[in-house]
């Protein structure tokens, strides 16, 4: 049976898909409350670099090694972002549009001399290739299981522990950053880690669903749980089952339609985005504007956005 | 000569075209604080070409454009009511909206790539330039989209200029501001709509930035900073063109962003007045000009302090008064003539001592301090 549950791409790609989604929505929730959502823009788009670096220096395309190559692209990413914005000659945002860029220009140059032939090419590193991941497979405890599944499994599992060990540190370091400080907690080394594991799971994702689409899956299920709901748990929750929603319904309409699926998936979150600005029970237009009127008619109070009886 | 060549040409004067359109529209996203606007527009826009490519039938490049300048305005639209109707920050906005436009592109690429008959004709070209495939016809298009953005900037640069620095001033002028920012951010959708057959979309967002920074750091004037931005885009254009047409295989789009980049972070650093690389050597030069003043005063008030014109201080007293490596100072106020070495007591190591003119300038810092 479980053989059967390994062998069932469909199944596989789904679950790579939600996988993704679960891991890149851990750590993309304190970006998207810290206000950094546009460094996984640039990281994303800098490990392009790493990889080919990574490959160059030792020939592997994947696994350990490059993840380990990621995480320090990203930091040198966030790093150079940071030195760049620290003349202050520029604002933050210019500093991270003036490095990614060199960085992914770097890479793409030398993919264009030395990896012609090898499988980094452009368009898998933008686009990635889900429906292939069931292609490669390793075998664990007898049972041949997608390689992409393990990687992002780990990456979940990963994730999940860094944000229940210190949920607190992280809670205060988004919400309070002063008294974060002021208690000892470091909230610098805990913004590199956390930076570094968004680097991490956006290299495990990488054969999956490339370098922009990762965005999508690290940004927009968070930013939708951020519409729905004021406690930081539950935006978890609802982003990571923001996630798996996408995962399923972009994999269902990319067979009916035969598109992309990873592109199917990412443009799935942006319809559950679009809904809870819309929906959302307490933020959204809709429930906003029903509710100003509703108020305004029954000679309440606008300002506390509650229904009259 | 690489300039002869037909398609160097072409590229040549694409990617200058795209340098001077990225350089000033790109100037105030970049004043605005919206330097990453580009980056969003330029990704959003590759559902709009796989429209304009439905729509047209076929590659014809004004429908593509057309189509990208369609999606830029539904970002842009996009972009303002999430911002004013949702708790969301810039940030979350801007990747949000990057991400899913460009998912919703790559859905509708695959979709052109799926129907059989059609020549989808090499729309992923725009995912990362392909300077190559310009052609002279393209280049008329594009040219009189540069022309017709750089009159609109330069009738309303007036309006322009007072919305970029101050829209509340605007507005108690009776400008339209929020169309007049609404404008400029449709401006740099037309700048990515230039640039993303040259360098395409991941790249085009260092386009929008760099030459404006770059020229930020030599001048200070709006005007000024427009055509240097301009100046600044056009040869990181160009010799970014020609390196890549002299070197085989080196994709053009790269080469452009990295030496437009390279200016952005050599003026960064070396810009008169402003460079990093200027204000250190300020701040070096004035610290040593404040050690050599305190050092003078401070054999001033000893020597006042003893009743004795000609009191000779300790060096090692000076070391102590000041912390130590009074050494390479002392030596500097002597070849300007301010101070003396006498030696005391053999024993006691060296001395130094104020001349007339040390003794003029130390009254005249002291007397300068006085004043303020």
């Amino acid at each position: 049976m479980i053989e059967a549950f390994f062998n069932n791409f469909e199944l596989m790609i789904v679950l790579t898909g939600a996988l993704v989604g679960i891991a890149a929505t851990l750590v993309g929730s304190f970006l998207v409350l810290r206000g950094n959502s546009m460094l996984t823009d640039a990281i994303s788009h800098s490990i392009v670099f790493g990889i080919i670096v990574v490959w160059l220096l030792t020939g592997y395309a994947s696994g350990p090694v490059q993840v380990v190559g990621a995480v320090l692209t990203g930091l040198l990413t966030v790093w150079l972002t940071e030195l760049v914005a620290g003349t202050r000659r520029v604002a933050y945002d210019a500093a991270i549009g003036l490095v990614f860029p060199v960085l992914f220009a770097a890479g793409v140059l030398l993919i264009n001399l030395y990896a012609r032939d090898v499988h980094i090419d452009q368009d898998t590193v933008l686009l990635g290739e889900i429906g292939y991941v069931w292609l490669n497979t390793v075998t664990v405890l007898g049972y041949r299981v997608p390689e992409a599944v393990l990687t992002v499994g780990a990456m979940v599992l990963v994730n999940l522990a860094f944000i229940t060990l210190f949920f607190k540190e992280l809670k205060l370091s988004v919400f309070d950053p002063g008294l974060a400080v002021a208690l000892g907690f470091a909230p610098g080394v805990l913004s590199y880690v956390l930076l570094g594991l968004t680097s991490a799971t956006a290299v495990a994702s990488f054969d999956a669903v490339g370098a922009v689409l990762f965005i999508a899956f690290a940004i927009v299920p968070a930013a939708a749980g951020y519409l729905l709901t004021d406690r930081l748990g539950r935006m978890i929750l609802y982003g990571c089952a923001i996630s798996v929603a996408s995962s399923i319904g972009g994999y269902t309409l990319a067979v009916q339609w035969d598109v992309s699926i990873s592109a199917m998936m990412a443009a799935c979150t942006g319809i559950f985005l679009l809904a809870a600005f819309l929906l959302g029970p307490r933020y959204g237009l809709l429930g906003r504007v029903l509710r100003s009127r509703l108020s305004s008619s029954a000679g309440g109070d606008p300002s506390s956005g509650k229904l009259a009886p | 000569m690489l300039l002869s060549d037909f398609t160097v040409q072409n590229v040549a004067a694409g990617a200058a075209l795209l340098g001077v359109t990225s350089g000033v529209l790109g100037a105030f996203a970049v004043l605005r604080g919206q330097s990453l606007l580009g980056d969003t527009l330029s990704h959003a826009a590759l559902p709009g070409i796989c429209l304009g490519f439905i729509i047209a039938g076929s590659r014809h490049l004004p429908s593509l454009l057309l189509g990208a300048l369609a999606a830029g305005l539904a970002a842009t639209l996009l972009m303002f009511l999430l911002d004013h109707y949702s708790r969301l920050k810039t940030d979350a906005i801007l990747g949000s909206v990057l991400s899913v436009f460009f998912a919703v592109g790559v859905v509708l690429l695959t979709w052109i790539q799926g129907q059989a008959g059609t020549a989808h004709g090499g729309l992923e070209s725009f995912l990362f330039g392909q300077a190559a495939a310009i052609l002279r016809g393209d280049l008329l298009l594009i040219g009189s989209i540069t022309v017709a953005a750089l009159a609109l900037v330069s009738l309303f640069l007036k309006e322009l200029k007072v919305t970029v620095f101050d829209p509340v001033f605007a507005a108690t002028l009776g400008y339209p501001v929020a169309l007049i920012q609404a404008v400029m951010t449709m401006l740099v959708a037309v700048a990515v709509v230039v640039g993303l057959q040259l360098v395409g979309v991941v790249l085009m967002a260092a386009m929008i930035i760099a030459p404006a920074v770059g020229a930020r750091q030599w001048v200070n004037r709006l005007e000024h900073m427009l055509l240097l931005a301009a100046v600044l885009g056009a040869v990181a254009g160009v010799s970014g063109a020609l390196v890549s047409s002299a070197q085989r295989g080196l994709s053009t789009g790269p080469v452009v962003v990295l030496v437009a980049c390279g200016i952005a972070f050599f003026s960064i650093l070396f810009a008169p007045g402003r460079g990093v690389v200027w204000e250190r050597q300020n701040r070096w030069r004035s610290s040593r000009r404040l050690r050599t003043r305190q050092l003078l005063t401070t054999m001033l008030r000893l020597s006042q302090e003893h009743s004795d014109s000609d009191y000779a201080t300790e060096e090692g007293m000076l070391n102590a008064y000041m912390g130590l490596g009074t050494r390479r100072a002392l030596r500097r106020l002597e070849s300007d003539g301010l101070i003396k070495h006498v030696v005391h007591m053999p024993e006691e190591g060296s001395h130094w001592m104020l001349t007339g003119a040390g003794r003029e300038a130390a009254e005249r810092v002291l007397r300068e301090l006085g004043r303020q």
